[in-house]
């Protein structure tokens, strides 16, 4: 059976996360959720942190969750699944689970506010105690449900309303944090990185994830319409240009091993992926050409290293440039106005 | 001098005291994080599961924000689980402590009384229980190690009681209780078994036939009626805590109750406290009355729920009423001394209160004589 058909028909008999939640038209979130948790095989186990996922789907007396869930704050998420999976392993020890001793799986999910920043702590200490459970950061670059303020996974020269631009500023003056490196220094047997536009390679890594017998991290890069200000419709087309440009690399980390997971066979110039979105319209004004070049910098630099560490030979890349692709550069997919 | 202990006893520290009670009640999980005092609970009792002594599931976490975290995780999934702290630990965890209570997760955790920073201060004062007093957690102090013992033995009971499911904090005192021996008897393993029994909590996170959403976000809606459901709970807790203490107390010959009168009958002069200071004050109690004072003395044990009808009833006959905080609240009146201005209001009784025993001052005996004399002043023993 193809992976396609495996995910509709879903293990689970329902939906994992039902329609009539409240989160945007085109938020890269729910179809992130509904594609980790449909390609896993036992029945799941959600915990959930604050943030636009969980107040979208839980707001009493309803609830959008067909699968058992739970929220209890912001910064705490793996605090709470380590309780969880300790619960759970001591039960099926003690023969007390409800329901025999079904197996489960434990997925944690977060933004990147509840994981880069004011999770890191609760993240990092149950990534090194080894429990057994799956977090799955949806990165979308900033504090959304908030009313998009920077954080530490906003992208340098992004314009949020805490790292707002003005006469002095060209944005977030900081480059993000690697946040999958972070999680892959704490020798644990499964750390990736995919993207909310490639079902395809979210779904096998989720498989390999959860087949380990102990901590899985996952960073997904999940798109905003609101926050990145492009229109919902175009939200796959520009989180696919993020990896065609290789802002948003796709690889793995099994047991140590860096593999890559998606070469691009043409790269586009990061600018290709900016100019879809009106957080950085601002760097395509006179005077930011150098924002602009730092960008493309960082993103080669990265590339470099990530190559590297996948044993992949370091070629130049083919980068297309700008000046050569005119025609496209100016009329960017379903920019926002 | 030697110490001699009743028939069975032992000596044993409060900390130790309250692991033995967790290894007797063998939890599922306990997710802990060191501070001190209350390290000697997670050291014995992380040593009584080395030794097969207890099964439970340890779950080192990396802060007690983490720890308060995994706890209610695991509660919520259907384990019996407990945690412990003091202090700094419990103000990091103050946040989860509000959300265990309104997610009505029926957590026991050991509490060894210590003030907060700054400046750093290790010993003994109430100040980390009192920042948490209105997050509908229910909160039991021990004048004594075999008091804290009992607490722990009965918490889970009233914390797992389907008309309350709350947390339940068994309070010693820092440093006081936790690391100082006193004899001890220990209930024994069986009976502590049965009397605690199995956990059980309608449908816990982990069945995943009935499948449940925990954790919810509720607005103008709703928000009210769930806060306002801890106030039932908390009403129910009182008639709990006593039919538990009731139902344990011929178990092992030893009275319990939401308070403790000391010398009441006839007594003019009542002093109201919480905790081991209650030791010191009996004994000057005892000196008064065989000098023919009438005085007496009001132990609270059960902070929250606050049973301001058994203490006006308790101090009816009193004229003057003396309350000891051993916690400050600067620019507003200490959480005893405010609880007892509302619980005697309109009675007749005279109140006055007194701030003792900030960051383990201890109070002696003379300064006790002084408070019954009305000639202490109001922060006991300030230097100027």
């Amino acid at each position: 059976m193809s992976r396609l058909k495996r995910i509709a028909l879903n293990q689970h008999g329902v939906q994992p996360l039902g329609g009539g939640h409240a989160l945007c038209q085109g938020c890269g979130a729910p179809s992130i959720v509904r594609t980790v948790l449909s390609s896993i095989e036992t029945p799941v186990i959600v915990l959930n942190a604050t943030g636009c996922l969980e107040v979208a789907t839980s707001r009493y007396p309803i609830t959008a969750w067909n699968v058992p869930w739970m929220h209890t704050a912001f910064e705490n998420t793996a605090a709470v699944a380590s309780g969880v999976e300790a619960a759970y392993k001591v039960m099926k020890r003690r023969g007390t689970l409800p329901g025999g001793d079904k197996e489960v799986t434990i997925v944690a999910f977060g933004g990147d506010g509840g994981t880069y920043d004011i999770g890191l702590q609760a993240l990092s200490g149950a990534l090194e105690r080894g429990h057994r459970f799956l977090y799955v950061c949806y990165d979308n670059g900033a504090y959304m449900n908030t009313g998009i303020q920077r954080s530490g996974a906003t992208p340098y020269g992004a314009d949020t309303t805490t790292s707002p631009v003005g006469s002095e500023s060209f944005g977030k003056l900081q480059q993000r944090k690697d946040l999958t490196a972070i999680a892959a220094a704490h020798h644990i047997p499964y750390v990736g990185q995919s993207s909310g536009a490639r079902w395809q390679d979210l779904s096998a890594k989720v498989e390999r994830a959860v087949a380990m017998d102990g901590p899985a991290f996952l960073n997904v890069m999940s798109d905003c319409p609101l926050g990145w200000g492009h229109e919902p419709r175009v939200g796959m087309e520009v989180m696919r240009a993020a990896q065609d440009s290789l802002f948003w690399p796709l690889f793995e980390v099994l047991n140590g091993e860096y593999k890559l997971s998606y070469r691009p066979r043409k790269v586009i110039p990061v600018v290709d992926f900016l100019k879809m979105q009106r957080r950085f319209a601002h760097l395509f004004k006179p005077g930011n050409e150098a924002v602009l070049e730092a960008i493309q910098q960082q993103v080669e630099d990265e590339w470099s290293k990530l190559l590297r560490l996948c044993g992949e030979p370091v070629t130049e890349l083919p980068v297309i440039k700008p000046a050569e692709k005119t025609e496209q550069a100016e009329t960017p997919v379903g920019a926002a106005a | 001098m030697a110490v001699k202990t009743q028939e069975g006893a032992q000596l044993l520290t409060g900390g130790e005291a309250v692991a033995y009670a967790m290894a007797q009640i063998d939890p599922d999980v306990f997710p802990v994080y060191p501070i001190t005092p209350q390290t000697p609970i997670i050291q014995t009792f992380a040593k009584l599961v080395a030794n097969g002594k207890a099964t439970t599931e340890i779950v080192n976490v990396e802060s007690e924000h983490s720890a308060m975290s995994a706890t209610i995780g695991a509660a919520m999934a259907g384990a019996r689980s407990m945690t412990a702290t003091s202090s700094q630990g419990l103000a990091l965890m103050a946040e989860m402590v509000y959300i265990a209570a309104g997610m009505r997760a029926p957590i026991v955790m050991a509490v060894g009384n210590r003030a907060l920073s700054a400046p750093l201060n290790i010993h003994c004062d109430h100040s980390d229980s009192m920042m948490i007093r209105d997050s509908g957690v229910i909160q039991l102090f021990a004048e004594s190690v075999q008091e804290a013992y009992d607490h722990m033995v009965t918490a889970a009971r009233i914390a797992e009681h389907p008309d309350v499911m709350l947390p339940v904090l068994v309070c010693q005192d820092g440093f006081t209780l936790t690391h100082s021996e006193e004899p001890l008897i220990l209930t024994p393993d069986e009976v502590v078994k049965d009397f605690v029994g199995e956990y059980k909590i309608p449908l816990p996170l982990l069945d995943v036939e009935q499948v449940t959403t925990k954790g919810i976000f509720a607005l103008q809606d709703y928000y009210t009626e769930l806060r306002y459901q801890m106030n039932a709970a908390m009403e129910a807790a009182e008639t709990v805590i006593a039919d538990v203490f009731a139902e344990y107390s011929p178990l092992v010959g030893r009275p319990f109750g939401l308070l403790e009168e000391y010398e009441l009958e006839g007594a003019e002069r009542v002093v109201f406290l919480m905790g081991s200071t209650a030791g010191t004050i009996k004994d000057v109690v005892d000196e008064l009355r065989a000098e023919g004072e009438k005085v007496g003395l009001l132990r609270l044990v059960s902070y929250r729920p606050f049973p301001a009808e058994a203490i006006r009833k308790a101090l009816a006959s009193a004229q003057e009423v003396i309350v000891l905080d051993r916690s400050d609240a600067p620019g507003a009146v200490p959480s005893l001394h405010s609880e007892m201005a509302a619980a005697l209001y309109g009675s007749s009784a005279k109140l006055r209160a007194h701030v003792f025993g900030l960051g383990g001052r201890e109070l002696v005996p003379d300064e006790a004589r002084a408070i019954f004399a009305g000639e202490a002043p109001t922060h006991i023993a300030l230097r100027s």
